[in-house]
């Protein structure tokens, strides 16, 4: 294996005419990868945080995702019970780890059944909370860890999510700052999630739910409200 | 995967007289167009991004060495294992023994046009694997034991009866009776079917639209969540990717996932973008326990410091064929191997050899559309032609396009004798057209005729007329 | 202003009123029009089919015979392109031509583009009575942005209604050496470009280059459509009494 290693490295140096780097080349490479030049950030994820909050909104739904503000995180077991409802979907759950959404005040629900966990095939509906919005495309971010499992992104019918307020940025470039400042090391799966599964393999044509949640439902918890 | 490009011409004729293709041409010439314009057109910026994805991607080719070490690096500080494959028949070996060990029956694969470059089915199956595609479109091509006609659009030569009569022929297996019309019922057909496949398989290989230099992360983008659900719940996860494929940064990723969606889909972004670094952490509840990337060269490391070097930052959004006529004359088959469309013509030579592939970078117009929506700026036309140039100078050309070009540039050489014959073909010309103004029939002409008139010159050339007035000169 | 005109082997062979044509509009623009004799064509068969030496042996012999001139005007997008774009590329590792190629390229304009662009003329003299539609032939599109000038001189003519193609910017199919070595592709194509100019509700349509005007034309005399085709400048030279591409005489 070493060999095909080398043989493509020794291949792609004498294509460059060179050899391996020297060392005032390499620190520079090294330099950029510690610190990341920006490149040209659309115009729209630089609006102030207030006006990032209505564009995440306004992008999460143009990307077929529903979404729902609430001033309170204690409020979000109710919002989801009347979610369910409306969309006539199970009442059992199956909730991230993450004390964020394990440790609300569910059982004001008694309908709602809770198992907190990695998801399983047969779990029709997941809560779990997203690390960051990106307004620029209404995209969230979420990360998988001890307390937030990556099942739970794919394997249900419906995915709920769980975004602060304060965790919307406006560009991609500030999410990967908060991430890098956040963590030691990349989780093992970063999830960019942008409304829905589908798929317009047949005839082109868009059809919701393909493998992944059929519904993206973010409940965006917002004390200023 | 065969190739056929060899047979490109005859590949196009049955392309053209085939209606149920030219009727998915069709909807496809006009779907990804305006949804790559409307895309654009959102976005200001989108110019400025694409020269700035180009110089991007010529940063990394300059560096590439650098990059790719600095990279392995990474993703074994993870816990990852990095393969290293010069060719496709030691990617292919990578990969089955990865699934040897691991005693693995069954394998699920996200959408890779790299493992159709290295025909990686045929040579699992070979070896008692059962690989399944879960792409949809994948999966309806792979029943029907066909190849993908498009490299983001699999199935695109398909219609919805296609696709009901696949299911109802391979699907009684798990319980359906029915034929199903509906695009919605097949599609939940194939998730009904593909989630049983997803949860037991033992290895889950996808490819990788990118790897980020910063995290040793593999990049997927997939609307279906086909992708994550085969990299995350199997034992093994195998990111089979290419050594082109390097992004220093997450900020420079970001950069090339916002040319690349619009380009592709006309998305503002795909519903999944995921990146993998590493294997599951000790305290993590989901997750491949193996995280292994086969990084293949197959001939794209000779191109770098040639005149086909910026191929090389294809990002592979398919843009080039979606506004190919070419293409959209005859569809992605026709091509005859795994890459179609213009940056197929390019690459296809590369790695089949032009002997076999000679068809292809000859089989455009030249007309410049591809390059006028490469989201990194490939000069398509200009890499189309070297590859013409590569063919001449080897005398690989059709002895008519080679005598033809030679007996017409003595005389283009020679203005006297130029003059006189042009003089002599328009003379001859109007009288084959007998006042008609045009002929339905000319020996050696037989490709032009048989479509359309050829219209006839007036009689006496400019040169002779100017002459006759004594214009300047 | 000394302006050589470079006819192109295509007008010069098929269509000598397009020639006298962009004269006309050279000398009503004020320009001294000068025909240099010994031209033939660019090269760009031979460029294109791979042919790479031959190319440049004609772009050596070419470029001598122009660049004395102020400018450089050719009806043909694609001919200029190859002056304009292509000669410096081809002569570029050549230390004695390199500079020669490129003083040539940069004084290389599309006839109409030079009247615009250069010129700076907006309207022009003439009269047609009827509906048009405009082609935008690959070249002069892509590589030397045509596009709005061609539809800017066309909207000045008087009695003429300009109705957009759809899909104007789709190629045609001819392709130079294309259309017959790929003769099936390029009926296809053809054939959905004369459907398009059909749908469009014109009676005549206009292109920038003899290469396109003479596929099209052949297409749709062979669907037997009364469309007809000309070149642009014709229209804009008023000179419109001679029989349109393709109709007898």
């Amino acid at each position: 294996m070493s060999t095909a290693r080398d043989a493509i490295l020794t291949t792609l140096r004498r294509q460059l005419k060179r050899g391996s780097l020297a060392d005032e080349p390499r620190q520079r490479l090294q330099h950029r990868l510690q610190h990341p030049p920006r490149h040209t950030i659309p115009q729209r994820g630089l609006v102030p945080h207030s006006e990032q909050v209505n564009l995440f909104i306004q992008m999460a739904e143009r990307a077929d995702a529903s979404v729902q503000r609430l001033s309170t995180a204690a409020a979000i077991p109710a919002a989801v019970a009347d979610y369910l409802h409306r969309h006539n979907l199970p009442s059992e759950l199956i909730v991230a780890p993450d004390p964020s959404v394990a440790e609300l005040p569910w059982s004001e629900h008694p309908s709602m059944r809770l198992r907190i966990g990695a998801a399983q095939d047969q779990d029709k509906v997941s809560v779990s909370p997203a690390f960051a919005g990106i307004a620029e495309t209404g995209t969230l971010m979420v990360l998988s860890g001890a307390h937030t499992p990556t099942t739970l992104n794919f394997l249900p019918d419906a995915h709920i999510v769980v975004l602060p307020a304060p965790q919307i940025v406006g560009c991609y470039e500030e999410a990967w700052q908060r991430l890098r400042e956040h963590a030691v090391a990349m989780p093992r799966t970063v999830n960019l999630i942008t409304g829905p599964s589908r798929s317009a393999d047949i005839e082109q044509t868009l059809q919701l739910g393909a493998h992944g949640p059929i519904h993206l439902h973010i409940v965006i918890v917002d004390p200023s409200m | 995967m065969q190739t056929t490009s060899i047979h490109f011409k005859a590949n196009a004729r049955r392309a053209l007289a085939d209606e149920s293709l030219q009727r998915s041409l069709t909807r496809m010439r006009v779907g990804f167009q305006h949804k790559r314009a409307a895309a654009a057109a959102k976005l200001p910026e989108f110019e400025t991004l694409r020269d700035e994805a180009r110089d991007l991607k010529d940063h990394v080719l300059e560096h590439l060495d650098f990059y790719l070490e600095a990279f392995e690096a990474k993703v074994k500080e993870q816990g990852g294992h990095v393969h290293w494959a010069r060719d496709a028949a030691e990617a292919r070996q990578i990969i089955l023994d990865i699934c040897q060990a691991v005693n693995a029956r069954t394998v699920t694969k996200g959408k890779s046009m790299i493992s159709e470059e290295i025909g990686l089915n045929e040579h699992l199956q070979a070896h008692g694997l059962t690989p399944i595609e879960t792409d949809l479109g994948e999966y309806i091509i792979q029943l029907r034991q066909e190849h993908p006609s498009h490299i983001i659009a699999p199935a695109l030569h398909l219609h919805k009866e296609d696709v009901a009569e696949t299911f109802h022929q391979h699907h009684a297996q798990y319980g359906l009776t029915r034929k199903l019309s509906q695009a919605p019922e097949l599609l939940s057909e194939a998730r009904q079917v593909l989630r049983s496949q997803f949860l037991a398989a033992d290895v889950g290989i996808t490819g990788a639209n990118f790897c980020v230099v910063e995290t040793g992360s593999t990049v997927i983008v997939t609307n279906e969540g086909n992708g994550d659900l085969t990299q995350t719940l199997p034992k093994v996860h195998i990111a089979l990717t290419s050594i082109d494929k390097l992004a220093p940064t997450l900020d420079d990723v970001t950069l090339l996932l916002r040319v690349l969606v619009r380009s592709a889909t006309g998305q503002e972004a795909s519903v999944y973008t995921t990146f993998s670094s590493g294997p599951r952490r000790a305290d993590d509840l989901d997750g491949p326990e193996q995280f292994h990337v086969v990084l293949l060269d197959n001939g794209r490391s000779a191109m770098l410091g040639t005149e086909f070097q910026d191929m090389l930052r294809c990002i592979r959004c398919g843009a080039c064929m979606n506004h190919c006529p070419v293409y959209g004359a005859v569809g992605g088959h026709a091509y005859g191997w795994v890459y179609p469309g213009p940056m197929g013509a390019v690459l296809t030579p590369q790695m089949t050899g032009i002997e076999q592939a000679g068809h292809l970078p000859n089989a455009s117009t030249f007309c410049g559309r591809c390059e006028a929506v490469c989201p990194v700026r490939i000069p398509l036309p200009k890499l189309m032609r070297h590859w013409r140039e590569h063919e001449f100078q080897r005398h690989l050309s059709p002895r008519s396009v080679r005598y033809g070009v030679r007996a017409w540039a003595f005389a283009v050489r020679r203005p006297a004798l130029y003059q006189r014959l042009s003089g002599l073909g328009a003379w001859l010309l109007k009288r084959l057209a007998r006042g008609r103004g045009r002929l339905s029939r000319l020996p050696l002409a037989g490709g032009w005729t048989a479509g359309r008139d050829l219209p006839a010159p007036s009689g006496q050339t400019f040169q002779q007329q100017w002459r006759q007035r004594g214009g300047h000169r | 202003m000394r302006v050589a005109l470079l006819v192109t082997c295509l007008v010069d062979l098929f269509r000598p009123s397009v020639g006298f044509a962009a004269v006309k509009l050279l000398q009503q623009a004020g320009c001294q029009v000068e025909v240099p004799e010994a031209q033939t064509c660019c090269g760009q068969p031979a460029y294109n089919s791979g042919d790479r030496a031959t190319a440049q042996a004609i772009a050596r012999q070419v470029i001598p015979q122009f660049e004395a001139y102020d400018y450089i005007v050719v009806p043909s997008g694609s001919c200029g392109g190859m002056l304009s774009h292509h000669y410096p590329a081809l002569l570029a590792d050549d230390p004695e031509w390199r500079p020669r190629a490129e003083h040539l390229a940069e004084r290389t304009y599309e006839l109409v583009s030079f009247l615009t662009d250069v010129l700076g003329v907006t309207q022009v003299a003439a009269e047609f009575s009827g509906a048009v539609t405009y082609h935008d032939a690959c070249s002069g599109l892509r590589e030397l942005g045509i596009q709005h000038q061609p539809r800017l001189l066309l909207n000045s003519v008087t009695g003429l209604e300009l109705k957009e193609l759809p899909d104007s910017d789709v190629c045609c199919g001819f392709g130079g050496t294309f259309c017959v070595k790929y003769p099936d592709i390029s009926n296809r194509m053809v054939t959905d470009k004369a459907e398009q100019i059909i749908a469009s509700g014109a009676d005549t349509v206009l292109a920038g280059d003899m290469g396109c005007l003479l596929n099209m034309a052949g297409k749709l005399k062979r669907l037997g459509s009364p469309i007809q085709a000309r070149h642009i400048a014709e229209v804009l030279a008023n000179q419109t009494q001679t029989p349109a591409i393709g109709e007898p005489d």
